[in-house]
């Protein structure tokens, strides 16, 4: 316990001493906390700084071990260092799919020489990773994906098309799942390749979504060479890895003011607030009583669902391993926040339904494009209706 | 406190699950209801179950309690309620005897509590007037009188008030405040009439005509206190309803594992798995928040009101769901009352309507947060 004191009083003071006061302030969106990469475009110098020296200190990603760019912090003292961060009101320094989700399975199932070569330009924010999964024909079917690499001596030669890649025109390195046996069983033939975008072979292009946004691309493969070690685990032994993955992923998309959820940080007034403003009424119950209602249910479950989080780490806190709650995390959650952000549109009646431009308020603009966003919640990820089968299977133990 | 059991509180959970499969299924309850047993308990099982100091859980070992909390009273009340348990430990300890422990003055505390503990006394609260849940209408009157008070009034759906050796009731006192009195069975102007319940719960309709009574400690200091009771009640009901939440749906699951139509289990068809998984869901949820509320209770927290009624809308609105969906997929056979699936959704009524349904606890919970 000392030493994990000893541990806190240093971090404070160095926190202290190298974090920009420009990085103490609540981040206003996602863009406010640094994505990295090669091409990454730094909101500020401070930006830039923060992370450096956090990279410096192993703190991006302070579990991994130092020789692939982390501190080789212990859980404890990784949180100890959320703490302190929280209490000075440090932003993030490093947000990335490299973090979170490919990090992750380099350090389990990569050879200790892909680590050190992989893992330390994640640290660092040098390279920026997205995500190649979906495929037009392999979206819920996601094992059915065709994306082709077929060996050639030292390179595995890749030929197909994924969707939904996020930020892939602002990436510099994907991870991919590819077909590398056509003849086994649709599970049995895929392969994870690590493949550098700036092969003239890759191309992407950004997808307009419903909200006007574009954060996902359509990403195309035409005769890219990938070297053989740049494959993670054996060859057509990438199912395994790809659930692995995809669990971080909804592990992240399930924690509430998590990457999954920038928005979530945001300050705003509450919904019974907002709705006593939008209605033009004063003190008392809510004169719609039916709204009123709609509210309560919504903070209800929410509530619910932060004790079920509770409860779950409290188990984990105990030694008592992963209970089948956490199975519901993402399709709880991502409901949830569905219904939150139709509920903000709802309430804001007119001020809700501007697109763009004079008129409207940018929080009000915001909430319209969010509450559009948020429909990808259940699609993304892993659909709802997947989730639904999954725990039907693995937590009900429903037979096929 | 943590929302998992402890090591000690599973081995409560274990001892209680034993005993009340051994003494008190769901058969045990199906005869107390086929033989109309009078009292609609077994006071030889009360006394057993007495004997390993349940019904003294959550008092000070000074009254010959266990000196533990509400989250162990939720631990046994959960298990009692899976089998639809027929006994008096949620009336007399969770309700009256909480209302005696939070309001009672010392010699009160001392006498009752003492008697709930060694399996002597039983309790039950008065408090429901209206049809509907409204604790805000008390029409009952309390008025002075040389030796204490006297009561006037009516109150319906006393659980447990057929057998109560004393009644613990709000009553409204000249000044307008709202206080609990003490009523023991058999007063002058007393009126019990035991209520048949559709689930076959043991509940009365209690008139008091100018009834004796004593003041629960000082009956214009406890508005507040009749709140806290009430919250605690909802909170141990929401315990006991978990437990009828989970049994129903894992008999249920277990229905869907089994029945073949088509030529394969109906549990293969994805229709039937999918509600299974949002059940789930909610039956996560519903544990959740009722293992927070409990230790709500035992911690002091400030948003015990909001908690309690978090747990007991949410637990309503779930029991009700897993009744109905219980019956649903048993198909015909639900419908038959040979099949246990119908008496949870019986019990999910009342359980449900009893201390507000989800409608007046999401209107409560807007209220408590201001909106």
């Amino acid at each position: 316990m000392a030493d994990l004191d000893t541990f806190r009083s240093e971090t404070r003071s160095w926190l202290e001493a190298n974090c920009p006061a420009e990085m103490r302030t609540p981040p206003k969106s996602a863009f406010d906390v640094a994505w990295g990469g090669r091409k990454a475009e730094w909101a500020s110098p401070e930006q830039k700084q923060w992370l450096d020296v956090m990279a410096e200190k192993g703190f991006t990603v302070p579990t991994w071990p130092k020789d692939c760019g982390g501190a080789g912090l212990s859980k404890a003292e990784a949180k100890v260092l959320k703490q302190e961060m929280r209490a000075l009101g440090c932003r993030p320094p490093l947000m990335s799919f490299g973090i979170t989700m490919l990090g992750p399975v380099v350090l389990e199932y990569g050879t200790d020489e892909q680590k050190r070569k992989f893992l330390p330009p994640i640290a660092r924010g040098d390279i920026r990773w997205c995500q190649g999964y979906s495929e037009p024909g392999a979206g819920s079917d996601l094992a059915s994906l065709q994306c082709k690499a077929e060996r050639d001596g030292d390179d595995y030669v890749v030929n197909g098309q994924k969707v939904w890649t996020s930020e892939a025109h602002l990436s510099d390195w994907i991870f991919c799942l590819v077909r590398t046996n056509s003849d086994a069983s649709k599970h049995d033939g895929i392969s994870f390749l690590l493949i550098d975008m700036d092969d003239p072979g890759v191309e992407a292009t950004p997808i307009e979504l419903i909200s006007g946004a574009s954060m996902f691309c359509q990403t195309f493969f035409d005769n890219v060479r990938v070297p053989v070690n740049h494959r993670i685990g054996a060859e057509n032994a990438g199912w395994t890895i790809a659930k692995k993955l995809l669990q971080h992923e909804r592990e992240m998309l399930s924690d509430p003011g998590g990457s999954g959820s920038p928005t979530g940080a945001r300050k705003r007034g509450t919904l019974a607030d907002d709705a006593r403003l939008s209605l033009g009424a004063s003190e008392g119950p809510l004169p719609d009583t039916a709204l009123r209602e709609r509210i309560a249910r919504l903070e209800l479950d929410t509530l619910c669902y932060k004790a079920t989080l509770t409860r779950s780490a409290d188990g984990a806190k105990a030694g008592r391993g992963v209970g089948p709650e956490t199975s519901m995390f993402k399709l709880y959650m991502s409901e949830l926040n569905k219904r939150k952000s139709d509920l903000r549109v709802r309430i804001r009646g007119a001020n809700g339904l501007g697109w763009t431009g004079e008129g409207f308020a940018r929080d009000d603009l915001a909430a319209t494009r969010e509450w559009l966003n948020s429909k990808a919640e259940s699609i993304a990820g892993g659909t709802s209706e997947i989730q639904r089968n999954i725990i039907a299977k693995r937590v009900l133990g429903l037979p096929d | 406190m943590s929302l998992i059991l402890s090591e000690e509180q599973e081995l409560l959970r274990d001892t209680a699950r034993d005993f009340v499969q051994e003494h008190l299924s769901v058969k045990a309850f199906r005869a107390i209801r086929d033989q109309d047993v009078a009292d609609g308990f077994d006071r030889k099982i009360w006394a057993e179950l007495c004997e390993l100091g349940w019904a003294g859980i959550p008092f000070s070992e000074e009254v010959g309690g266990a000196g533990l909390g509400f989250a162990e009273l939720g631990v046994v009340l959960e298990e009692l309620g899976r089998t639809l348990a027929p006994t008096p430990l949620l009336a007399t300890v969770a309700l009256g005897g909480t209302a005696v422990a939070l309001a009672g003055n010392e010699t009160q505390q001392k006498e009752i509590l003492t008697a709930v503990c060694a399996g002597e006394r039983l309790l039950a609260l008065a408090f429901q007037e209206t049809p509907r849940f409204n604790p805000e209408v008390v029409e009952t009157r309390a008025e002075t009188a040389a030796d204490g008070y006297t009561l006037t009034g009516e109150k319906r759906l006393v659980v447990d008030g057929h057998v109560a050796d004393t009644l613990v009731v709000t009553a409204r006192s000249a000044d307008g405040s709202v206080g609990l009195f003490l009523v023991d069975a058999g007063a002058a102007g007393l009126s019990v009439e035991r209520t048949r319940m559709v689930d076959s719960r043991n509940a009365a309709n209690v008139r008091f005509d100018g009834t004796p009574a004593q003041a629960l400690g000082d009956p214009t200091a406890s508005a507040a206190v009749v709140d806290e009771v009430l919250d605690r009640a909802m909170i141990a009901l929401s315990a006991e309803m978990l437990g009828g939440i989970q049994e129903s749906f894992e008999r249920t699951l277990q229905y869907l594992k089994d029945r073949d139509q088509f030529g394969v289990k109906i549990g293969t068809f994805q229709a039937l798995k999918h509600r299974a998984a949002d059940w789930f869901c909610e039956v996560e949820l519903a544990r959740s928040i009722v293992l927070m509320a409990l230790r709500g209770v035992d911690d002091a927290a400030p948003n015990l009101p909001q908690l309690a009624s978090a747990a007991k809308a949410r637990t309503s609105d779930v029991y009700i769901q897993s009744g109905e969906e219980g019956v649903q997929l048993f198909g015909g056979i639900g419908m038959t009352d040979e099949e246990d699936i119908g008496l949870y959704l019986k019990r999910a009524r009342v359980t449900e309507l009893w201390l507000g349904d989800g409608d007046y606890h999401r209107h409560r919970f807007a209220t408590l947060e201001g909106y």
